[in-house]
């Protein structure tokens, strides 16, 4: 192996400091990634700033929304009943990376931080509105995450800065959402296309969904269907994309065309082809451009059925 | 700059020497000389290495050395019972036909212990989800999966 010097500060004011005075350093978190990078000597460090053992790091708090440490790993989301229930994109995205030994210690923050087109936590935090909270040695700062990402493994970090951890806003009962991840093998494999929509619903008087028995059969199309006369209303919607661009990205103009509308699957089907046309897939070895454009649009109209069954039917979530 | 460090290994205290750049891997096998962890790709796909590591399953070649000072180490010298007797799941392997070259067969092992102690009753999706990231090349997971099952109290007897 590399030589190089391991450092197990316990503040990030301590890390922050190690990162100034040492030449040639680097964080490491769960090191999945690090520590391959290093054995496959595409980068050599000699020194490596641990993050695993900051106090209070790991800690998933409830309140003004959400708060997830730096520290968190994809097995501790998908461990977390709350975010399973209002943030549920999130957590269908951390059940799905890797394997299970990987998500034990791989963090959300690194999974960020690498800012490969196709990490799959960042759709769903694009579309869940998350800030990225970040610590350095001029201060603390806090900047969303749609302008943390600035390319292709580029994000808006100064030397000496890290991420600290994430705040995502509190959303209603009327919000749902989901992520869905496009593989060619269902274990151990980076998504071909993956799409991250948040829908929330404007609710009337009286209360929505359906409370009949069909209702835990029936599919959410029927559902959308029988429920056309009450005129459910798009109040806001976010939708992203992996890997059809350098970075994820939102896609706009499909929000823009969904925002304040009645919801029907019509009209999903609409805004499937508008998210496709805006999206800029690549050829490569994991699918072929055309099919990726192809696979937005039917995985961004499943995704948006996905988050609105999440809504009528909360109790099938869990 | 070579570092002592402790950390308890399959249940009993353990002071080693180390380099700061090997990785737990390399410690349980060059350095302890327990070699029931194998190594097989070396880069956290294939999950030959894995232990368990205050509960949770971990790839071993990826784990930096320094980060397992104070925390609990399991690796399949671990399982069998001071009498010699095998561990249930060990057992289940060798009755199901679960070991074929064997070299895939300790990593098995150790996620499906990591998913047991957490779950007593794993249905056949939490089986595979927990396997999915170790690679079998020979037997082709069924009596694998049986032999959880059968571990765990869920399947064949």
């Amino acid at each position: 192996m590399t030589r190089f010097e391991y450092h197990k500060p316990h503040t990030i004011k301590e890390a922050i400091g190690l990162m100034e005075s040492l030449e040639n350093a680097k964080f490491i978190a769960g090191g999945t990634d690090v520590m391959v990078l290093i054995k496959r000597k595409k980068i050599a460090p000699a020194h490596l700033i641990s993050l695993r053992n900051i106090n209070d790091f790991s800690s998933i708090d409830i309140g003004d929304g959400l708060q997830i440490g730096g520290g968190v790993t994809h097995s501790d989301i998908v461990a977390n009943e709350f975010i399973q229930k209002r943030y549920s994109a999130l957590t269908d995205a951390a059940g799905k990376v890797g394997s299970r030994q990987i998500r034990n210690v791989a963090t959300v923050s690194g999974n960020i931080c690498n800012a490969a087109p196709s990490a799959d936590t960042a759709c769903p935090l694009l579309v869940l509105d998350a800030d990225v909270k970040i610590a350095g040695p001029k201060g603390e700062r806090q900047i969303p995450l749609d302008d943390f990402f600035l390319g292709a493994g580029r994000v808006d970090l100064g030397p000496g800065e890290v991420v600290t951890g994430f705040h995502l806003p509190p959303f209603g009962l009327n919000t749902g959402s989901a992520y869905i991840k496009h593989t060619r093998r269902q274990a151990m494999d980076l998504p071909m296309v993956g799409i991250a929509v948040r829908v929330t619903i404007r609710i009337g008087g009286s209360e929505i969904g359906c409370k009949d028995a069909f209702c835990t059969i029936d599919s959410i199309s029927n559902i959308l269907r029988r429920l056309e006369d009450e005129e459910l209303r798009c109040e806001d919607v976010r939708i992203a994309m992996g890997v059809v661009a350098p970075r994820p990205v939102r896609t706009r103009k499909a929000e823009a065309a969904l925002r304040g509308k009645v919801i029907s699957e019509a009209l999903f089907e609409e805004i499937a082809e508008i998210a496709a046309a805006e999206a800029q897939p690549r050829d490569s070895i994991r699918g072929e451009a055309w099919y990726r454009r192809e696979m937005v649009k039917v995985l961004t109209k499943r995704a948006i059925l996905i988050s609105v069954d999440r809504v009528l039917r909360p109790d099938d979530m869990i | 700059m070579k570092r002592e460090i402790t950390f308890k290994l399959n249940n009993e205290e353990r002071k080693v020497e180390v380099d700061p750049g090997w990785t737990l891997l390399y410690v349980l096998r060059e350095v302890l000389e327990l070699t029931g962890t194998k190594e097989g790709c070396g880069y956290g796909e294939c999950g030959a290495c894995t232990v368990i590591i205050d509960g949770r399953s971990v790839n071993s070649c990826l784990y930096p050395i320094l980060e397992a000072e104070g925390r609990a180490v399991t690796t399949i010298e671990g399982l069998r019972a001071a009498s010699g007797e095998l561990h249930p799941l060990q057992r289940a392997f060798v009755n199901e036909g679960a070991v074929q070259c064997g070299f895939c067969t300790a990593g098995m092992i150790m996620s499906a212990k990591a998913l047991i102690d957490e779950n007593e009753k794993p249905t056949e999706d939490d089986i595979k989800d927990n396997i999915a990231g170790n690679l079998c090349r020979c037997t082709g997971y069924v009596q694998i999966i049986d032999a959880i099952k059968t571990a765990a109290g869920g399947g064949r007897t």
